[in-house]
């Protein structure tokens, strides 16, 4: 028997992934061992300051460019910027989590057991403080994201996915108020989500098969492995297409590109609004994460084979966003449809194959995280005695009502528009010029397109929001806790940052925008 | 003086004035008012001095500034006017007190904020000076969209009837124009080697099929915002609904930047696909004028039959532009000031009598030139200046468009000389249908129809007025800083004016 030989891992370069799933499993140890009333604060602290210090190892090693732990793990420009992306984005929608000025007793339930809608469901929702739990499976969630922009193979990437994936569906089971939406919107997800990861899985086997049907090659899912392989492959190219298609089925999913978007509506408006705020952010900037990875890198070689499908994948996407989005009628699910349509914009930048292409990509996942958490911010805070008033009806004369945060919200609006001087415009421009450039006009003119359609709804938002009159049943806006404050302060100034001087982030992302093979 | 950066101070001051106005408290409108006011004049005293160490015979651009903004993309902070843009920042300049002073008291019927009102002004003021400022393509399609925001809630909060429905119809129209400009900017920006600067720009050559798709990118733009027929439905319905005072802006200053943007981008940047798309263009210009002037005659509403007018001029432009001659073309850019002016005190006038009968719509009036009579007169002189009366300066453009068509396209001039006459139809029907004939009885049961112009009033008239006749008898100080900048524009798309036919026969005689 041969020696076992371990791996070198530097674990200098994968610190925040370490401190992340740490801070984790302490968590639950928290949950155990400190009393109850102490225990909201300590988590939360606990979570932040896991954030703050994955946060700072990222930084530190900013200049890191390796491939560690085998070959599981790169940590290279792409990961440093997205991991860190992903953990301010994070720490915005911890804030949202930690808050208990808004709600009383926070925005999760304080024993999800109970049936829905029974008396002592009702008294549970009256203040009880919501579940503490919610901390450790974010931080989870976190880890798992971090790994999954630096995995360098595709079983390392479907561990992470994993690690990811099922704290979300705990989450959006969590809701303090309309129970029973919350726990349809966790088991949609979850059963979906279960899906995906099957078709993941077994994408995953056919490109391990296609690897080892080349004579002469190791079989192996790592990237240069599948890298060598579809660039001098012999062999009929049926297992690469198929798997291709199911690991892309995966990844599109958690994306939410169409055509596996049906989730997303539900889940968005089932979810606790911070979850749903930091899935729209944080699972975005893990999911476009990957598949960058995976396409340009794995699949460098094979761009002309892919890129006429996910283009129209694009399409659909901005097309089915921008549609059903004007149908809308509840806040949530309006900012679903149009995650979807962002995520139709963000494939357009996936296939743009440059540098600029990535940068921009790169780039828009950070402005677009900012915007939707702060969108979703001033959400958490329009409510009346059932909680929040998402139906659009309802914020009719909101302007009138409270002109400070309607107007807020209307900045983040003109945003998700697409107007000059907010990040939204300057983070099209980073994908479109890169996607005309390479070629792909189609696609650009596809955007510009369904841009068109969606300003309608946003339109229409603040079109209620400031020139209808204010109705009996015009709810008010919660003067928010310091927690929410910030996070919405941090998202509308973000937005308002990057639209006005983006050349500092642009700058680091072209500088961060090339991977290690 | 001519060092001083005019350009960015002239486009920063009107944001910082809209600052300082948006945070007076609320219970104090009068005092928002008058810093408004205050703010705008120190603008226009800025800007005549300006016009004043504006070298007509000099640099095409002068007051050139440059400062880097997102150094990635080459994007600039680049500011330059040449006569056309000198000429429309003037107007700007002028209009907005005026427009300020008119509006005293139209906010206050609205239940919204009266600070917010001024201040959405000023800050419209200040995109308007930033779109004809701008000589980056970035920059000015920056200023080109956020344009957009202040005027929808100037229409969308303090409008008339329907307020909601125009603010939003005009808002999306431009929006879609502006979306398909983007993807021609960024075009522009791909194939002009990623620089977004207007010289540079302007040096490139593109292939003949791209050149085109981005022509028509941009023309879409700004035949929205002109408008065009048959892209201008959405004036109408904006113009009858925003408030008097921003509808004068709105068809005064915010239309004309699609006429100029024609002139400084579409034809230097593209001029083959200009040269090439020109047919269509100018059939467009004349459908639009006999078109709008033939629904203008139909209106009932006040406010919508001056729009339907004010397209039908827009068609008068696009057909001075297209004929790529230096007469038509000086008309054209002649044509936008005096429009500008015209139609500016035309707006004005009307909402002056709609703010008295509590109407706009024509039936309600008639014979109110009884009750008050120096309103009627106004009302009779900015009628007969929109039509362009000898005397008045707009018949001065309208006649430069006329010949300089005439000379290269003489259907054209023939048909859009129909449009002379319609313009006598509608006004003087307008005319007379209000204040002449029989008074109204109902006229008199409303109280704001006994008071003629108070002075207030009349300091916003007056200026007008005179600008209209100077010009109508005087047009050279305006003509002398237009002229070479329209000639370099006809030179970028390599057109030079037909040679006279009587230097023709001269040569003849001499051999």
């Amino acid at each position: 028997m041969t020696e076992l030989k371990l791996p070198s891992i530097d674990y200098a370069a994968i610190a925040p992934i370490l401190i992340m799933l740490g801070t984790a499993l302490l968590g639950v140890l928290v949950e155990a061992f400190v009393p109850r009333r102490w225990r909201h604060l300590v988590q939360l602290t606990l979570a932040l300051l896991a954030v703050l210090a994955a946060l700072t190892m990222v930084v530190l090693s900013a200049d890191e460019r390796i491939i560690t732990a085998g070959q599981a793990l790169a940590i290279d420009g792409p990961t440093l910027f997205l991991q860190g992306a992903i953990l301010v984005l994070a720490a915005m929608a911890l804030l949202l989590i930690g808050d208990r000025s808004v709600e009383r007793g926070g925005a999760f339930v304080a024993q999800a057991a109970v049936t829905a809608e029974s008396a002592d469901d009702r008294r549970q929702a009256e203040g009880r403080n919501g579940l503490t739990e919610v901390y450790p499976l974010t931080t989870f969630a976190i880890g798992g994201m971090l790994i999954f922009v630096a995995a360098n193979d595709l079983l390392t990437m479907f561990i992470a996915l994993e690690v990811f994936s099922l704290p979300l569906y705990l989450l959006c089971a969590l809701a303090r108020r309309r129970r029973l939406l919350s726990q349809e919107a966790a088991m949609k997800y979850f059963l979906l989500g279960a899906y995906a990861s099957a078709f993941f899985l077994f994408g995953v086997a056919l490109i391990y098969g296609f690897t080892a049907g080349i004579p002469g090659r190791s079989a192996g899912v790592d990237f240069a492995t599948i890298h060598a392989a579809v660039s001098d492959s012999p062999a009929s190219p049926v297992l690469l297409f198929a798997g291709m298609a199911l690991l892309a089925i995966g990844l599109l999913f958690k994306a939410a590109a169409a055509p596996f978007h049906v989730w997303t509506p539900d889940v968005y408006q089932g979810a606790p609004t911070p979850v749903t705020g930091f899935m729209a952010a944080c699972t975005k900037v893990a999911a476009f994460g990957a598949l960058l990875r995976v396409f340009q890198v794995a699949f460098a070689d094979a761009t002309w084979d892919f890129t006429p499908v996910l283009g129209a994948v694009a399409v659909l996407t901005m097309l089915v966003g921008a549609v059903l989005a004007v149908t809308q009628t509840d806040i949530k699910r309006l900012l679903a449809y149009s995650s979807i349509a962002n995520a139709g914009y963000l494939l357009v930048g996936v296939l743009a194959p440059s540098r600029d292409g990535l940068a921009g990509t790169m780039f828009y996942l950070v402005a677009y995280g900012f915007s939707v958490l702060a969108a979703f911010a001033v959400v958490t805070l329009v409510r009346d005695n059932d909680g929040e008033a998402t139906h659009l009806s309802r914020w009719a004369g909101l302007g009138r009502r409270s002109p400070f945060f309607a107007a807020l919200f209307t900045f983040i609006l003109l945003a998700f528009a697409g107007i000059p001087l907010t990040s939204g415009f300057t983070s099209k421009f980073a994908i479109f010029g890169p996607a005309l450039e390479g070629g792909q006009a189609w696609l650009v003119i596809a955007g510009v397109l369904t841009s068109m359609v969606l300003a309608f709804p946003y339109l229409r938002v603040v079109v209620m929001m400031w020139l209808s009159e204010p109705g009996e049943s015009t709810p008010t806006v919660m003067v928010p806790g310091g927690l929410t404050s910030a996070a919405l302060m941090i998202g509308v100034l973000a937005t308002l940052v990057l639209g006005v001087a983006p050349a500092p982030l642009l700058d680091l992302a072209a500088g961060a925008a090339e991977f290690v093979r | 003086m001519s060092n001083f950066p005019f350009l960015s101070v002239l486009t920063v001051a009107p944001l910082v004035g809209a600052l300082v106005v948006a945070f007076l408290p609320r219970h104090r409108p009068e005092l928002a008012k008058q810093v408004a006011f205050a703010w705008s004049l120190l603008v226009l005293v800025l800007s005549v001095v300006m016009w004043v160490s504006f070298n007509a015979g000099g640099d095409r651009f002068q007051f050139r500034e440059s400062y880097s903004w997102i150094p990635n993309w080459g994007v600039s902070f680049t500011f330059a006017a040449d006569g056309i843009a000198l000429v429309m920042l003037m107007l700007i300049a002028v209009l907005v007190p005026l427009v300020i002073l008119a509006s005293w008291h139209d906010a206050e019927s609205s239940k919204r904020s009266v600070p917010v009102y001024f201040a959405l002004l000023l800050v419209l003021e200040c995109t308007m000076i930033g779109v004809f400022a701008a000589a980056d393509v970035f920059l000015f399609y920056v200023f080109f969209e956020v344009m957009l925001v202040p005027m929808y809630f100037l229409i969308g909060s303090y409008g008339g009837h329907q307020r909601q429905y125009a603010a939003v119809k005009f808002f999306l129209y431009s929006l879609v124009g502006g979306l398909f400009m983007l993807a021609a900017v960024i075009g522009l920006w791909v194939v002009g080697g990623k620089t977004f600067d207007w010289q540079a720009l302007s040096q490139v050559d593109i292939s003949t099929g791209t050149e085109r798709w981005l022509f028509l990118g941009f023309f879409l733009a700004f035949a929205i915002k002109a408008p065009f027929f048959p892209f201008h439905t959405w004036l109408p319905d904006a113009g009858g609904a925003a408030p008097a005072g921003a509808a004068a802006l709105l068809v005064g200053v915010l239309d004309k930047v699609g006429t100029f943007g024609i002139l400084r981008y579409c034809l230097p940047l593209f001029p083959e696909a200009s040269k090439w798309f020109a047919p269509w263009a100018l059939a467009l210009g004349v459908i639009g004028i006999v078109y709008a002037a033939l629904l203008a005659v139909g209106q009932n509403d006040l406010k919508r039959l001056v729009s339907y007018t004010s397209i039908a001029h827009f068609g008068f432009i696009g057909v001075g532009i297209f004929a790529f001659t230096t007469q038509a073309g000086t008309g054209a850019v002649l044509y936008m000031l005096n429009h500008g002016l015209a139609t500016g005190l035309l707006f004005l006038v009307v909402g002056m009598l709609i703010s008295r009968r509590g109407s706009a719509l024509i039936s309600d009036f008639g014979g109110a030139g009884k009750l008050v009579p120096v309103l009627a007169g106004v009302l009779f002189f900015a009628g007969l200046a929109s039509l362009a009366l000898p005397g008045t300066a707009p018949f001065i453009s309208e006649f430069l468009v006329l010949i300089g068509t005439f000379t290269v396209n003489k259907p054209v001039a023939v048909i859009a000389t129909l449009g002379i006459i319609l313009a006598a139809a509608y006004v003087l029907w307008m005319v007379q249908r209000t204040t002449q004939g029989t008074l109204n009885p109902a006229l008199t049961e409303v109280d704001g129809m006994r008071r003629d112009l108070n002075l207030r009033e009349k300091v916003v008239v007056a200026p007008l007025i005179a600008l209209i006749v100077l010009l109508g008898f005087f047009p050279k100080p305006v003509t002398d800083v237009i002229n070479p900048a329209v000639q370099a524009t006809m030179d970028d798309i390599g057109r030079t004016d037909p040679a006279p036919a009587v230097g023709g026969t001269v040569q003849e005689a001499a051999k």
